[in-house]
């Protein structure tokens, strides 16, 4: 018996084992692979920890930082082992010693996403060797040391694609072209600016593969410009010669363990306090939604940790709540239910459908604007967050961009 | 010059221009832009991040503070040179690289990979 088990080793699944054991829980740390730190340990690059830690880390110090902590405060940590089931005070996990239940009060699920894969784009041509997903062409170079290919297409301008395109050509694999479904990428500016013009590599918007083509490996990749509905306009396909095809076309979040009875909408729904519709089951990092950076997943999985803490130890305080809903500009927000407390503050985090200049994000209460945020640039590629007062939540929320 | 600042993830959309002999920068939010956007101007300068895998071990590595733009292919060929072996986080396995004035630094040291 343990008062919380948190599922999961990245930096939310930390940070929330750091929190729930300040409530005085006791807690257990799951992880699958043998040792903490999470898809941290392959992001070798820096920029990491701005945030949360103040200075500029790489992706393995910032996780070897949070698990100093974590070892520290005493936490039980079981390594190599797989959640395959859960369900309300629960946990079956298998360990390299075979299956065990654990009982618990609170669980706290950080089990991250997972990419999107070829299948899921409905990706045409053979099944070659040579198509990977940009994160597992990361573990591999990162990791094993070893190289997908010599000449290579990256489909998809997210922070992982655009990252992997600058590791790949400083280990000496030519990027022949990056390109992105959408006019503009979903990327971090600077890694634009550090990770592809640095290299001169072509980044070309509004541009998809049509199919993959070889024998038995990949020998180069159709590619066609595509209209304002992304659909390739065939006229303009083109051959581009190369050896693999790294896919870095979004983030899934690995929510299945989550028993079916847990409410979902377009994300698991959850409180301020990231509690699903299931009592004493919390969620928390990218399991929940897609961060831009470690910092916000460590952020998140404090919020879950806390209240997880509190709930295992009967000191949960039950409030009354009210809907988060919003404008047609956002393309959602984080969390969608609100606990109506008296005192504090929550912060509302949200991604907009386009991009805007100068505008206000407003968090309304009826006809009364209960916060307001001037903004210089919002895009898709970037969470924008707010902080609201509970004091002045007394009815359902709507959360609008200004036109 | 316009340019993206890169020193965290806000991402400031610099100016620099020289005026009057000194380079100014504009559209940064904080000193570290600032002095980003001088460096960007007249000598651009990165960090370099890398990994070297012994076979059981592997070690991501990068460089203690920013090098020459034009001298990052050099460097991660002289890293990838290292016969590494018994190193702990934080420990430095090259100093004063290429005499450029940064030492590589371990950041990471990943056992059975």
């Amino acid at each position: 018996m343990v008062d919380v088990v948190v599922i999961g080793g990245g930096p939310a699944g930390m940070s929330a084992s750091l929190k729930a054991k300040q409530q005085g829980a006791s807690v257990l740390l799951i992880d699958s692979e043998p040792r903490l730190g999470g898809i941290l340990n392959q992001c070798i690059h820096n920029g990491f920890g701005l945030k949360h830690f103040k200075e500029e880390l790489t992706g393995p110090e910032y996780a070897s930082r949070l698990e100093k902590e974590v070892k520290e405060a005493g936490i039980e940590i079981m390594l190599n082992s797989y959640v395959n089931f859960i369900q309300k005070n629960m946990v079956y996990v298998i360990t390299p010693n075979g299956q065990e239940k654990i009982d618990c009060k609170a669980i706290v699920l950080c089990a991250g996403a997972r990419e999107r894969s070829a299948g899921e784009i409905y990706l045409k041509g053979k099944r070659l060797a040579g198509v990977y997903t940009a994160g597992s062409v990361q573990k591999m170079i990162n990791f094993y040391g070893k190289l997908p290919g010599k000449r290579a297409v990256i489909l998809g301008s997210g922070d992982i694609g655009l990252i992997m395109a600058r590791r790949l050509t400083l280990e000496g694999v030519k990027v022949e072209a990056v390109l992105e479904i959408m006019e503009h990428s979903s990327g971090l500016r600077r890694n634009i600016r550090q990770c592809i013009e640095d290299f001169n590599i072509p980044l070309k918007f509004s541009h998809t593969v049509t199919r993959v083509v070889g024998k038995d490996r990949v020998e180069g990749v159709y590619y066609a410009q595509v209209d304002e509905n992304r659909k390739p306009i065939l006229s303009t396909e083109k051959l581009l010669e190369c050896d693999c095809l790294l896919l870095s076309v979004g983030l899934i979040p690995e929510n299945s363990l989550l028993p079916e009875s847990v409410k979902r909408n377009k994300f698991v729904i959850v409180d301020d306090e990231r509690q699903t519709s299931e009592e004493g089951i919390f969620i928390s990092g990218n399991v929940l939604h897609i961060h831009d950076l470690a910092d916000n997943a460590t952020e998140e999985g404090e919020i879950a940790g806390k209240f997880a803490g509190l709930y295992s130890q009967g000191k949960l305080e039950k409030f009354d709540k009210v809907n988060l809903s919003f404008s047609k500009n956002i393309s959602y927000c984080m969390p969608s239910l609100i606990n109506k407390k008296n005192e504090g503050k929550f912060t509302i985090y949200m991604r907009a459908n386009a991009n805007f200049l100068k505008k206000n994000i407003l968090v309304k209460c009826g006809n009364e604007v209960i916060a307001k945020k001037f903004c210089i640039g919002i895009t898709t590629g970037e969470m924008q967050e707010i902080e609201v007062e509970y004091s002045k939540v007394k009815d359902d929320i709507f959360v609008d961009i200004e036109e | 010059m316009e340019t993206v600042c890169i020193c965290c993830p806000i991402g400031c959309r610099l100016k620099i221009e020289k005026v009057d002999g000194e380079v100014r920068v504009s559209g940064n939010s904080c000193p570290r832009g600032k002095a980003y956007g001088i460096t960007e101007y007249t000598s651009p300068k990165r960090v370099l991040t890398t990994s070297v895998n012994t076979g059981t071990v592997t070690y991501t590595l990068k460089t203690t503070d920013a090098i020459l733009k034009e001298k990052l292919f050099d460097a991660i060929a002289e890293i990838k040179k290292l016969k590494l072996k018994n190193y702990n986080l934080g420990d430095i396995v090259i100093k004063n690289l290429l005499n450029l004035g940064v030492d590589v630094v371990i950041t990471g040291v990943l056992k059975e990979v």
